[in-house]
């Protein structure tokens, strides 16, 4: 368990350092001068000249990588160009607003997901069925931006029962929250039900079912734990589109999270906060899916790391 | 499938039928959405992009002064916002093709070669792509955006990058399978060498997959193309994609409702008629694969 735990880390460090490398890439491979572009068409030759030598790019492309590698390690990605703080302070600010958002979609999606996955699995080709098939291929078909526009509109400007931005009380969360879940909510409400299908003709279900066991007990006890894996897997892959589409979502409800920064920081050529933002949003993913492959030998008793 | 239910050789599958009315229930919709695009700017004789402010705001149905019928009613400066979705369901279809055709070219070529050849080169590849999925494929759409700017080239460059890895893993499987065969080992002995091999042998059993795997990847291009120019990195406004026409809209919301909701709908529809002809072409050629 130990070695395998020690490999996994291993992978998420290189997965880590790539993303720092393909970020340092993305933001040099742009035609012409990051410089120029950062300060636009108003600024003159010399302040173009200084700020390429304040981010460093008047020196060779190794040394600026090893500089960047090096600053990485101590989480100095250098100051905000716009705000008065360091890039990575700025986004620290931000991310438990982002960390609450993406947090309660996931519970959310969990708590809606499971049981609606069960009503349609057990309820097999009822109206129940056909609505959760329908509502869950809609969640997964309608984008979000246009979701949570249209939930302002309706529940915001026309029956005024919500808030439409910011953020506060619970009543500010639950536009964001629900738009954020939808996806996954119609995503794991599929994976449950077909889990379930899949697992109701086992040996192991028939037989509980013969010790006199209620369907209720069956589905709880026995079928549930073994649809459980492919579901933990699918939400810690889906953790990763939640955090990318929390950057949607905080735009279109003004959530002054690290999503919302990270589209600022693009507007503004802010490309420190940039760096660190999405090095934040990808961290976080790499960390949940450790996380998930952790949890498989807890939920799995037959997994065993060698 | 036990070989003494499955029918005689050469007899109808039961199955097939089914599939085959499945598919046209959803293509053929999808063909009307592309002609509809394609022939746009003669069914609706206005110009997307020009400014009347007269008739700002119109809802939709109103009969415009100077005679029209504005179906879909007018946007914030009265430009008429059928001929806009017009316009936008062009500027999809364009970005949703040119992206899958150059991330599947790029994809189904890179793949088969790191299958048939093995080694650093394999082992590079996909190590590459590995790194590439840990990434939210949104996110690193939206870095390469911002860092390459707006115009509706840049979004189809930003989404091949971001598209072509799952392509290069489908046709990498197929290829592994694939050269083990023995009409490969019958080239080779005939002496064909690796690049005829890869091309007249291997790549043709990568494509069908991967022309499964197009279908689904256009309905998701369309959104992710949508999304970019929500966020305002996308196309320019001299190219009102749906997106960008969604965000515009916002700020309209208690005055013109319609501006914001109609292109959205219409992105939802025509994303659910991908999705299911996606699943519907799948199958069709796969009927083992039928789901229950």
């Amino acid at each position: 368990m130990s070695s395998y735990l020690g490999g996994r880390l291993v992978y998420a460090l290189f997965v880590l350092w790539g993303s720092l490398t393909i970020v340092f890439v993305a933001v040099r491979i742009v035609p012409g001068d990051p410089a120029q572009m950062m300060i636009g068409a108003s600024g003159t030759q010399q302040d173009v000249e200084a700020l390429r030598h304040r981010l460093g790019l008047d020196r060779p492309l190794g040394a600026q990588y090893a500089r960047y590698l090096a600053g990485a390690v101590r989480l100095d990605f250098g100051q905000s160009l716009r705000l008065e703080e360091p890039a990575v302070q700025a986004v620290g600010e931000r991310l438990p607003a982002t960390a609450l958002l993406s947090g309660s979609a996931m519970v959310l999606a969990v708590a809606a997901g499971l049981p609606l996955g069960i009503a349609a699995a057990i309820r097999l080709r009822s109206a129940v069925d056909y609505l959760v098939s329908v509502a869950s291929l809609l969640g997964q078909s309608v984008p979000n931006f246009w979701l949570g526009i249209m939930f302002i509109l309706v529940f915001a400007r026309w029956l005024r029962w919500l808030p439409s931005a910011g953020i506060g009380g619970v009543q500010h969360l639950v536009l964001p929250a629900l738009t954020l879940a939808l996806l996954l909510i119609g995503v794991l409400t599929r994976l449950v039900r077909s889990g379930l299908l899949e697992v109701a003709g086992e040996d192991y279900v028939r037989s509980a079912y013969a010790k006199g066991l209620t369907r209720r007990a069956v589905i709880a006890r026995h079928a549930i734990p073994n649809v459980l894996i492919p579901v933990v897997t699918v939400v810690g892959l889906q953790l990763g589109n939640l955090l990318a589409g929390a950057v949607i979502v905080e735009t279109v409800f003004a959530w002054p999270g690290a999503g919302r920064l990270l589209v600022d920081a693009i507007g503004n050529r802010d490309y420190p906060v940039v760096q660190v933002a999405v090095l934040c949003i990808t961290a976080g993913f790499i960390l949940i899916n450790l996380l998930v492959d952790v949890s498989y030998a807890y939920l799995d008793p037959r997994i065993r790391y060698r | 499938m036990t070989a003494a239910r499955s029918p005689a050789f050469g007899a109808p599958r039961p199955a097939a039928g089914r599939a085959r009315r499945r598919l046209l229930r959803w293509g053929v919709p999808l063909l009307v959405f592309a002609a509809v695009a394609v022939a746009g700017p003669v069914l609706v004789p206005y110009d997307p992009v020009t400014v009347r402010l007269a008739d700002r705001l119109a809802p939709p149905g109103t009969l415009l002064p100077d005679g029209p019928r504005a179906w879909l009613g007018t946007d914030q400066v009265g430009k008429d916002l059928t001929a806009q979705i017009l316009q936008g369901a062009r500027i999809s279809l364009v970005v949703g093709l040119t992206t899958v055709l150059a991330s599947g070219a790029f994809g189904l070529a890179a793949g088969v070669a790191a299958g048939y050849r093995g080694g650093p080169f394999d082992a590079v590849l996909m190590r590459l792509a590995d790194l590439q999925l840990a990434f939210p494929s949104i996110l690193l759409a939206i870095l390469i955006a911002a860092v390459l700017g707006r115009s509706v080239a840049n979004v189809i460059i930003t989404l091949s990058v971001t598209r072509w890895v799952t392509f290069a893993r489908i046709a990498r499987a197929q290829s592994l399978v694939v050269k083990e065969r023995e009409f490969v080992g019958a080239a080779l002995a005939i002496g064909a060498d690796a690049l005829r091999i890869v091309r007249r042998h291997i790549a043709p059993f990568a494509v069908p997959p991967l022309v499964v795997v197009a279908t689904v990847e256009l309905g998701l291009v369309i959104l992710a193309e949508a999304s970019l120019s929500f966020l305002g990195l996308g196309t320019t406004p001299a190219h009102p994609s749906w997106g960008l026409i969604i965000a515009d809209g916002r700020d309209y919301l208690t005055t013109g409702w319609w501006i914001s909701t109609i292109p959205g709908l219409v992105l939802s529809l025509v994303v659910v008629t991908v999705g299911q002809f996606g699943d519907a072409l799948r199958d069709y050629l796969d009927p083992r694969a039928v789901a229950g």
